[in-house]
């Protein structure tokens, strides 16, 4: 195996490999390969801790005879590692079912976007080690520096990676695109007599200019850890909860899992059968949108082939749309939106292309404002939706708020409620939409919840 | 084993003489150690969804990762390819951590074989393809036959075989041929007209397929689906506020993982980050608690024969009668700390860096009459199953998810509750522990571990125990 495989030879040996399928008796067939370099360092204490650097490849393929499917991967992209791998397919379609709806999407849904879609950022493969050494260093001392309280650190991180995925498919389709990502993080430890408190905060992009400095995303850490120091388990009661961009998203993950369309055809969804209604509160808009230029879920076409697009799936309350893949797509008598997802090989599930919640008319310091008495999450822990019913229980911590300003911090509590009743209790939403992965909500403030405390 | 019949210098002709030059390319800039970690890991799945095997997935996947340590520092580079050139490489990649002389490294390996915990009768491929398929029909047909409710059934059986070899320039040589399998089932119920509730239910360990056919077999974790989907129908909803809890004996062993087995692995408190940072020797728990981490169990989904440092695993006492006893190590950990190893460092796979793991973690049996615990609530609640848990190292607070509990109501079971998290903190909850029963079971094994992005697989084990005070994440007033 050679180092560098330009494109062009990467593209051609997923074809091939479509091929070789075909010659031995598969129908349809359809291969991903990926390939890609990482690079991550850790610093701790103003010292590296630690440096790692490597690549890896992977070849995948499922295979289809008749209705029957098989799958098959291999780390091993010689001529041999591929034979064997069409041979398992192959092997394995024998003994799985005939499936009516399975199948490459139709000649028609296969395309890619063109137009520069931003995903790749030639300076980040050329960045040498010592400066991202720097950046990681610069943002734990922007942190251990900023108050006398962050006695301790977890250590600050710089990651990078770039990587390569190819597709093809026995319908024609070869594709490929490239993509980069970069990262730092830092998560500071406040000590103040018997209290210690750990937080974080981060930037991540798929350019390197893009990133905040080290500096803001250090004493930014810092504050957020800071300000849990000395918590308070607070009464249980329901009061106004405000969720902040960083917990916010978690819902907004749960609400993915909910119009996910292998949720939806298996009735394992409390939004199954509720196209058309009203599930939310009116000034809630959800959309999916995998063409935005330059962001984590942004993408030329889906793991299928099917080119990416944008999906209204909650518009201004009601439920317009289920995120779906070609087999969902099928079982839902219903076309495909685009969202097929997988690793390398296998069926393709469902996944977020960039999920949002559309931002609001108010910013967080209006939303604030008008609570007496209520909770301000800044952290979500454990627990979190269940898909099937709604029902939503999670550990939490964040800042009480009284009369519309954040005052001490709360600790060791729960927040529950149901999801439908939440969705339709978003009251607030607020201007400070930030895309830092695939999914992603500005602030929301929910009429109430249940907090479970002393 | 000898070397030279090991599964890589067999397949790959590797010699020892290799390594070592491999070692000591990865020590030229200096270091304190070195080691090689390769990994070989065939899987295999099969799926059935609404009565349909729908996929059935094989593959394989192969590399080494080279470790240098020097000081606090960790270099690591890794490849997929096992050529010498691509070896070489990701050594010199690894050794640029350290500064200094070229450390020169022991000749000649040693190799020794303490467990033997999980020998196969059959590998899995010598498996056929149909035998798969089976196990996961009969799981499906399981849970439809369980009750006429149940209308639609997920069935996964995956198994896995890895084979590794750890070589460290302090001249220690390891193996293991590690399997691994597991079967997974999920079922949905609703009443004529009603909203759908959810059950699941999987179990295994370091097995092959013949475990399903002859110790659990598909019927019984498929009726455990069912039978949590239909026990959901009626639930109502669970109390919010602080509440005794009584956990049931297994899989809530969960509280053990996330309350103190977290908090005492030794990274966290070499760094002095985590709230049991400082404590050993120090009440931690109720003196009705003892807590053991241990990897020497047979078959068990957390058990290893040695970890992936090469280290033997073992019996490792963490709380005893309720004091902090000691944490659970790595290489870089204990040689920092000047503790013995402990056999707790482990990784994914060879495109990770170890770090300190659990195992197996379960409490060991009380006196108490299981029944005679709850008898003796007043209120509170009784939690059977777990969805998962997580937390946060540094506050030791800790969050997990039951999935089946019912009402306690004057010493009896009255009522099933929908799911709740509950939350607590390290340190003080098992302080709250008043009663331990006499009937530790170890989980069914399936239990994923996460940390730093990386999974391993664990067990837990628990008997029936009393919490007196825990808060409850419900929604009833």
């Amino acid at each position: 195996m050679s180092g560098t495989v330009v494109a062009r030879d990467l593209e051609q040996l997923a074809a091939d490999a479509v091929d070789a399928a075909r010659k031995l008796g598969a129908t349809d067939a359809e291969c991903t390969i990926s390939e890609g370099e990482e690079f991550s360092v850790s610093v701790r204490m103003r010292e590296v801790e630690s440096v790692k650097e490597a690549g890896s490849r992977g070849a995948g393929l499922r295979v289809l005879v008749g209705q029957r499917t098989g799958s098959s991967y291999t780390s091993d992209l010689s001529p041999e590692g591929i034979s064997t791998m069409v041979n398992a397919a192959l092997a394995l379609a024998k003994i799985t079912s005939e499936d009516p709806q399975a199948g490459l999407p139709e000649r028609e849904m296969l395309g890619k976007l063109t137009g520069d879609l931003r995903m790749y950022d030639e300076a980040i493969e050329h960045l040498d080690a010592p400066l991202k050494i720097e950046l990681a260093k610069r943002a734990e001392i922007a942190a251990l520096d900023f108050d006398p309280r962050i006695q301790n650190s977890e250590g600050a991180g710089f990651s990078s990676s770039h990587s390569h995925r190819v597709f093809a498919n026995s319908r024609g389709f070869v594709g490929s695109y490239r993509t980069t990502s970069c990262g730092l993080s830092v998560s500071p430890i406040a000590k103040q007599g018997e209290s210690m408190e750990r937080d974080y905060w981060y930037t991540a992009s798929r350019f390197f200019s893009q990133l905040e400095s080290p500096e803001s995303v250090g004493r930014m850490a810092a504050e957020r850890s800071i300000r849990r120091l000395n918590p308070r388990k607070v009464p249980t009661q329901k009061v106004p909860v405000i969720f902040e961009p960083r917990t916010a998203r978690a819902l907004l993950g749960d609400i993915f899992d909910a119009v996910n369309g292998s949720s939806i055809y298996k009735h394992a969804s409390f939004l199954a059968g509720k196209l058309g209604e009203k599930i939310a509160s009116e000034n809630v808009t959800i959309v999916d949108d995998a063409t935005i230029p330059g962001l984590f879920g942004t993408s030329p076409f889906d793991d299928e082939g099917v080119a990416s697009r944008r999906t209204v799936v909650v518009e201004q309350g009601v439920l317009k749309n289920y995120l779906l893949n070609t087999y969902t797509a099928r079982k839902l008598g219903m076309t495909s939106t685009g969202n097929a997802s997988r690793g390398i090989t296998g069926n393709a599930g469902v996944g977020p292309g960039n999920f949002f919640l559309e931002a609001g008319k108010s910013s967080a310091e209006q939303i604030l404002s008008a609570i007496p008495n209520g909770l301000y999450v800044t952290e979500l822990i454990g627990g979190g939706g269940n898909t099937v019913t709604g029902d939503f229980s999670s550990g939490a911590a964040g800042l009480w708020i009284e009369n519309g300003k954040l005052t001490y911090p709360v600790s060791e509590i729960t927040i529950a409620g149901n999801m439908q009743q939440m969705l339709k209790d978003i009251a607030e939403i607020g201007t400070d939409l930030e895309f830092r992965s695939s999914i992603a909500a500005p602030t929301i403030m929910i009429r109430e919840m249940m907090i479970s405390g002393q | 084993m000898r070397f030279s019949e090991s599964f890589f210098a067999d397949r790959f002709a590797l010699t020892e003489h290799d390594l070592e030059s491999y070692l000591s390319e990865a020590l030229h800039e200096g270091g304190d150690y070195a080691d090689l970690y390769f990994e070989y890991l065939a899987t295999s799945s099969i799926g059935i969804d609404e009565g349909i095997i729908k996929s059935a997935t094989e593959g394989v996947t192969l590399g080494v990762g080279v470790r240098v340590l020097s000081g606090e520092r960790t270099g690591y580079a890794y490849s997929d390819d096992l050529s010498p050139e691509k070896i070489r490489k990701a050594a010199r990649v690894a050794a640029c951590i350290a500064k200094g002389p070229a450390t020169v490294m022991r000749t000649g390996f040693e190799t020794s074989q303490k467990h033997n915990l999980y020998p196969m009768l059959r590998a899995p491929h010598e498996m056929g393809l149909e035998e798969r398929a089976e196990l996961v029909r009969r799981a499906d047909q399981a849970a439809r036959a369980y009750d006429p409710r149940i209308f639609q059934v997920q069935a996964t059986y995956a198994d896995s075989l890895r084979y590794v070899m750890v070589a460290t320039s302090e001249g220690q040589l390891s193996f293991d041929r590690q399997p691994m399998a597991r079967m997974s089932i999920f079922a949905l119920a609703r009443e004529k007209d009603g909203s759908p509730q959810h059950g699941y239910s999987g179990g295994g360990g370091r097995v092959t397929l013949d475990f399903f056919l002859n110790e659990k077999t598909p019927e019984h974790f498929a009726k455990e689906a069912a039978r949590q989907a239909i026990v959901q129908l009626g639930a109502a909803e669970a109390p919010a506020g602080e509440t005794t809890v009584v956990l049931g004996a297994g899989w809530p062993g969960i509280l053990l993982h996330e309350a103190v087995g977290h908090g005492l692995e030794a990274d966290f408190n070499r760094k002095g980050t985590s709230a049991f940072s400082g404590r050993v020797g120090q009440k931690v728990a109720s003196e009705l608690c003892t807590v053991i981490d241990d990897g020497t169990i047979n078959s068990r989904r957390g058990s290893l024969n040695v970890d992936d440092e090469g280290a033997p695993t073992q019996k490792n006492v963490l709380i005893e009668n309720g004091i902090l006893r000691g944490y659970l190590q790595d290489k870089l950990s204990s040689r920092l700390m000047k503790q013995a190893p402990t056999g707790n460092g482990r990784r994914e796979s060879y495109q990770h860096i170890p770090m300190p793991r659990m195992t197996n973690t379960y409490m060991l049996a009380g006196q108490s009459d299981p029944e005679e615990i709850i008898r003796g609530v007043e209120k509170g609640i009784y939690c059977t199953t777990f969805s998962g848990g997580q937390v946060d190292i540094t506050s030791g607070n800790f969050v997990f998810s039951a999935t089946e509990s019912y009402m306690i109501e004057n010493g009896k079971l009255t009522r099933p509750l929908r799911g709740a998290s509950l939350i607590g903190n390290g340190p003080e909850a098992l302080k709250y522990v008043s009663m331990v029963g006499n009937d530790l079971k170890l989980d069914e094994g399936i239990g994923v571990c996460g940390k730093e992005g990386q999974s391993v697989p664990v067990g837990v084990g628990m008997p029936t125990v009393r919490i007196d005070k825990m808060t409850v994440g419900g929604t009833a007033a």
